[in-house]
This record gives C-alpha cells, sequence and structure tokens, in this order.
C-alpha cells in the first residue's frame, strides 16, 4: 500500500527535487561520457575522411592547369616534360583487361567450387585460408614472383602478358571472395527446387545460381578491375617500363602495343614521373595522379552503385 | 531419324561435357593453394643459391650468413671491394614506420568502427561505409605521391626538418592507408556481437558507451584483433607508397623525422638495378622470402583468430 503524500509537489514531473523519474548524479555523469564520447568518436572519423578530401581537392587544383582533353589525348613528349598520358594511359587499359581475361574465369570458378561444391572439410578451410593468404601476400613479393614464374620459368621475358598475369595472380583473391559471397546469397531453396526438377548440380549452377548472382560476381570483377589499374609494384619489373615510343595517330595509337612488347602504365608514369625525371612541370605529376584516381574511383563508384541497386531489387 | 540421332548426340556430348566442367572448377578451386605453394616456390628457386651457396666470380664462392643478414646493419650489396648484405636497418625501418602508422592507424580506426557501428545510424551509417571503402580503394603509388608531393613540404614546415621524407611522414601515409581495413574489419567484428548483448545490457541501465566498452568490446575481442593484425599486414607490405615517403636512407632512426628505409622499398628500388642472377638480386629474393613469411604469418593469426570467434559464435 503507497500512502497518498500530503505534499503536493511530491511526484511532480520536473521538479528536481522531488521528481520520481529524475535523473540522478550517476546517471546524469553517465549522459555526459555518453554525450562526450559521441562527439569524439565522430569527430575521429571525420578526422579519417577530412583530409582524404583536402587532399583530393588539392590534387584537383594544382591539376587544374593541365587537365585538357589534350593531356588525355596526346603521348608524352620531350622526356615526359610535356604533351600527355595517352600511351601509359592505353597500356594500363591493355594491362588491365589482360589480367581480367585471366584472373576472372579462374576466380569465378574458384568461388562456384568454394560455394556449391566444397564440403566443409579441413581442405575447404585450408582452401579458405589460401585465399586470405593470397590477399595479404605484400606486392613487390608478388612482383619476385612474377619475375621468377612469368618472365623467367615461362620465359615471357619482360612484357605486357608477363605483367597482366602477375596482376591477375595479385587480384584473383578478390574475385573469389566477391563470387563466394554473391553464390551465398542465393537462397538454398533456389538450388532444392532444381534439383528436385532432376537438374544436376552443374545445370543448376547454369540456369538458376548463376543467373541470380551475377550482378553480385560482376561487382567483384569490377573490383578487380579498380585495384588492377592502380597496382605499382607488381608490373614494375615484369612488363612496364619508363618510355616507350607509341603512335601518335591512326589504328596503331589504339593498338600500341603487343602481348610480348613492354609497356607503358599510367601507375607506373607517376611514379617515373614523381620521382625520376627531374623538371617535369609540377601540373603534369599532380594531373596524372588525378586521372589515376579519378579512373579508380569511378570504377569503384560503379561497382558500389551496382551493389546497392541490385539490393533495392532483390526478389526474396 | 537424323533430328533423333542429333538428339541423342546432345545428350551424350553434355554428359561427357559436365565431368569436364566440374573437373575445371575444382581445379581452379585448388587455384589459391597452388599459387601460394607457386609464389613461395618460384621466389625460393631465385633465393636459393644464395642460400646454400653460388660461386660469386671466377674465384669466389659466396654463401649468405644469415646471422650477419639479420644483425648486421651494413647494406652495401654494389661494393666492390667487401660487400654487405645486412637488412638489421631495413628490419627496424619496417617495425618502426609499420608500429608508428599502428600508434595512430588502431585508436582512429577503432574509434571509427566503433562510431560507424554503433552511434551513427541510417544514410549516415551508409555514407560513412562508402566512403571508407573509397579511401581503401585509392592506389599506394597516389598515397605515395601525396606524401612526396603533399606531406613533405607540411613536415618541414612544422618540424624544421631539412627532409621532408622520414619516418614520420611515412608514418602518417600508411595509418591513411590501413584505416580503411581496420575499421571495416571492426565494424564486422561488433556487427557479429549478437543484438540480444545490446538489449541485456540496456535492460540493465547501461548507456551506449558502457555497452560499448563493458560488454562489445570483451564480446568483440578477437575480431578487433584480426582487425589489428591484418592493418599491421598490410603496413608492413606495402611497397611503392613507402619508397616514395620514408626516404629511402638505409639506417636504424633515431628520431621521428629521420629518413629511413623498409624492406619491401629496398626490394622495388634495387631489383631493376641489380644484375640478374648475382648475389645482390638473389640476395633481393631473399628478403622477399622473409616478407613472405611474415605477412604469411600475421594472416594466418588473423585468420586463425578470426575462426576461433566463429567457433565460439557457433557453441
Amino acid at each position: 500500500m503507497i500512502e497518498k503524500s500530503e505534499d503536493p509537489e511530491v511526484g511532480r514531473i520536473g521538479n528536481p527535487s522531488y521528481d520520481l523519474f529524475a535523473a540522478s548524479p550517476v546517471e546524469r555523469r553517465k549522459k555526459i561520457t555518453e554525450a562526450v564520447v559521441r562527439w569524439v568518436l565522430a569527430a575521429v572519423t571525420m578526422l579519417l575522411i577530412l583530409p582524404v578530401f583536402a587532399i583530393l581537392g588539392y590534387l584537383l587544383v594544382k591539376a587544374w592547369p593541365a587537365l585538357t582533353p589534350a593531356f588525355i589525348l596526346d603521348n608524352p613528349k620531350d622526356y615526359m616534360r610535356a604533351g600527355g598520358i595517352w600511351a601509359p594511359l592505353v597500356g594500363t587499359f591493355f594491362l588491365v583487361l589482360i589480367s581480367l581475361l585471366v584472373a576472372a574465369p579462374v576466380g569465378v570458378l574458384a568461388g562456384i567450387y568454394l560455394n556449391e561444391y566444397a564440403r566443409d572439410n579441413w581442405f575447404t578451410r585450408t582452401v579458405n585460408l589460401a585465399v586470405m593468404n593470397l590477399a595479404g601476400v605484400p606486392s613487390i613479393v608478388h612482383a619476385l614472383f612474377g619475375v621468377g614464374a612469368f618472365v623467367l620459368f615461362a620465359g615471357m621475358g619482360r612484357s605486357l602478358l608477363a605483367a597482366s598475369c602477375t596482376l591477375a595472380v595479385m587480384t584473383l583473391p578478390v574475385i573469389i571472395t566477391s563470387t563466394r559471397e554473391a553464390l551465398a546469397a542465393v537462397p538454398m531453396a533456389f538450388r532444392e527446387a532444381c534439383w528436385n526438377m532432376g537438374a544436376s548440380r552443374w545445370q543448376t549452377i547454369r540456369t538458376i545460381v548463376l543467373p541470380n548472382s551475377i550482378s553480385g560476381i560482376l561487382t567483384g570483377v569490377i573490383l578487380q578491375v579498380a585495384r588492377a589499374a592502380g597496382e605499382t609494384a607488381p608490373i614494375l619489373f615484369t612488363g612496364a617500363v619508363f618510355f616507350v615510343p607509341v603512335a601518335d595517330h591512326g589504328w596503331a595509337a589504339f593498338f600500341p602495343y603487343g602481348l610480348g612488347d613492354r609497356c607503358m602504365a599510367l601507375s607506373m608514369h607517376l611514379f617515373t614521373l614523381s620521382t625520376q625525371v627531374y623538371g617535369v612541370p609540377e601540373e603534369i605529376e599532380y594531373a596524372t595522379a588525378v586521372v589515376l584516381i579519378g579512373l579508380v574511383l569511378a570504377v569503384n563508384a560503379a561497382a558500389i552503385s551496382l551493389r546497392v541497386f541490385l539490393r533495392t531489387r532483390k526478389k526474396w | 531419324m537424323l533430328k533423333h540421332n542429333l538428339l541423342i548426340l546432345g545428350r551424350a556430348v553434355r554428359r561427357c561435357a559436365e565431368p569436364v566442367i566440374e573437373g575445371l572448377i575444382r581445379l581452379c578451386g585448388w587455384s589459391a593453394i597452388l599459387l601460394v605453394f607457386a609464389i613461395f616456390l618460384f621466389v625460393f628457386i631465385e633465393a636459393a643459391p644464395v642460400l646454400f651457396g653460388m660461386s660469386a666470380g671466377p674465384e669466389e664462392h659466396f654463401r649468405l650468413n644469415l646471422a650477419e643478414f639479420f644483425a648486421s646493419t651494413r647494406w652495401q650489396p654494389t661494393s666492390e671491394i667487401r660487400a654487405g648484405y645486412g637488412i638489421l636497418a631495413m628490419l627496424v625501418g619496417t617495425i618502426a614506420v609499420t608500429g608508428l602508422a599502428m600508434l595512430m592507424a588502431v585508436p582512429l580506426g577503432l574509434g571509427a568502427a566503433v562510431y560507424v557501428s554503433e552511434f551513427a545510424g541510417g544514410k549516415l551509417k551508409e555514407t560513412l561505409k562508402i566512403l571508407i571503402e573509397l579511401l581503401a580503394a585509392i592506389p599506394s603509388i597516389v598515397w605515395g605521391f601525396v606524401g612526396y608531393m603533399a606531406v613533405s613540404p607540411a613536415i618541414m614546415a612544422a618540424t624544421g626538418a631539412p627532409v621532408g621524407i622520414n619516418l614520420l611522414n611515412g608514418g602518417i601515409i600508411l595509418a591513411l592507408m590501413s584505416v580503411p581495413i581496420i575499421v571495416s574489419v571492426g565494424e564486422d567484428a561488433l556487427k557479429a556481437v549478437p543484438d540480444s548483448y545490446r538489449e541485456a545490457a540496456l535492460a540493465l541501465g547501461a548507456s551506449r558507451w558502457e555497452i560499448v566498452y563493458k560488454v562489445l568490446f570483451p564480446a568483440a575481442k578477437n575480431g578487433l584483433l584480426a582487425a589489428v593484425l591484418l592493418g599491421v599486414g598490410r603496413a608492413i607490405g606495402e611497397t611503392m607508397a613507402v619508397l616514395m615517403a620514408t626516404g629511402n636512407a638505409v639506417q636504424i632512426p633515431h628520431s621521428l623525422v629521420d629518413p629511413i628505409r623498409t624492406l619491401t622499398a629496398t626490394i622495388a628500388a634495387e631489383l631493376g638495378e641489380a644484375v640478374k642472377g648475382d648475389v645482390h638480386y638473389r640476395v633481393l629474393f631473399v628478403i622477399g622470402l622473409v616478407l613472405f613469411a611474415v605477412t604469411f604469418a600475421v594472416n594466418l593469426i588473423a585468420e586463425l583468430v578470426v575462426k576461433g570467434i566463429r567457433r565460439e559464435g557457433e557453441a
């Protein structure tokens, strides 16, 4: 039994000395800590993101005078001190394309194996561990591998092909992991329904699983492209070189490198411009950096928007 | 009749095709294991002669003294009179720059992971996650360029150091580079803690911050540790950014503004100039083996730590 108090102020909301629901000193301190922590953590997060925007802005401002269509379409001239970035840009394009042709089929099939065929045993766990570790191998060790395996052992020499293969090995884990995840997102019931119709494992994969996960797989492939386009160390000793004279006009300007030729690459070009050649106008260096970063971010943004788009129209 | 035969033929082809395709899938599935072995093997083959003895010149026989290799700071691979192959200075450089980077990246990265996972909500959370993903996509050569062109003058202005490309510069750049992986793996680890833990703590009257450091940190400590380890792995293996930002001086640093040289940068800087097949060239592959072993160990530990939580979660 609660006796009704004589004092009309007791229990009145908002009266600190009587309010039954008023915050105690402990609670008040908690609330303050909470607010402080929230702001500190928000500040920390901003501290990570804002400098990047500052840096991007800085690069863009410095590069602005050189960023013209001609800069993209011209070849480097006069020991890189003038002209544009056409030859390295085409080189990067071919490096990425060939590495994609090598890595995408292998990576997608490996993802299919891991998600659709592999049983949960020690061997599969070892394969998964190997994928993780392959992703963690330093890029310069990949370069050494490329030199040992492709340039010397396979006899490719320092060439576009050797560099592309090295890039393919390096970016393989990206494709494997994302394919596996895309396949895992397809509900088991889809497969079971198909098996009940008498379809074999591969028929199920081909007609049900792959069509339902193709966009997720594509996202992974696009991320591979972005990663391969930005890498420098693996191509440094396997095929990318300082300078290759490339035709300025016509058909040859679009296909300047054969598979066995050495090529230029945008990332390598940025390295050369900023550390190896003296007297390069600053805006050319900055513009090269901006084009490289713009390419990579654009490709990534494409992958992310594809993923977001997918999530909104998923049927299950 | 022909149609019927074709139908049978098609069915037979399909029946044969399926095992072929499945075999191919299996082969590709094993590719990761094969490649990890191949990487070790091919780097080892190039390094082996110097480890087990090789001829270096007409009369000379050279075999790398491993004790001297790890304990000496004398790195003079091209010296005509007495070449020195001691990687201690580079080892210390790698450890110093990685440690410095982690000193900045771990508190910031875990703080941001907590904010993204526990404090930010809805649109803000999605936006932050996408931004951090984009941060991870910036190529290392661009980070190196930023360190070389932008951070370097800033450091010279702030500290009065004679050169801006040094330990501090490398540390800052590496910290920014390894933060995204720490944030995303750390956020995954926090997300993996069941909501019932949070609800139980809330019911006991805990504030959000109390939940984070009394409930989530202990519950997710393995995942957070894995996040840090993966960050360390990335920092140790980073090549182009440190090559451009750390100043490339083979010495043991005594202050934050001393230029240093890392193991990765040594390979990148010297492999192009080393004569193929000679001692210097092969010693660089030995450094590659060391790097492979270290990052392999770090990644393996991180993976086992994560496996540990997964098994606990199932139990």
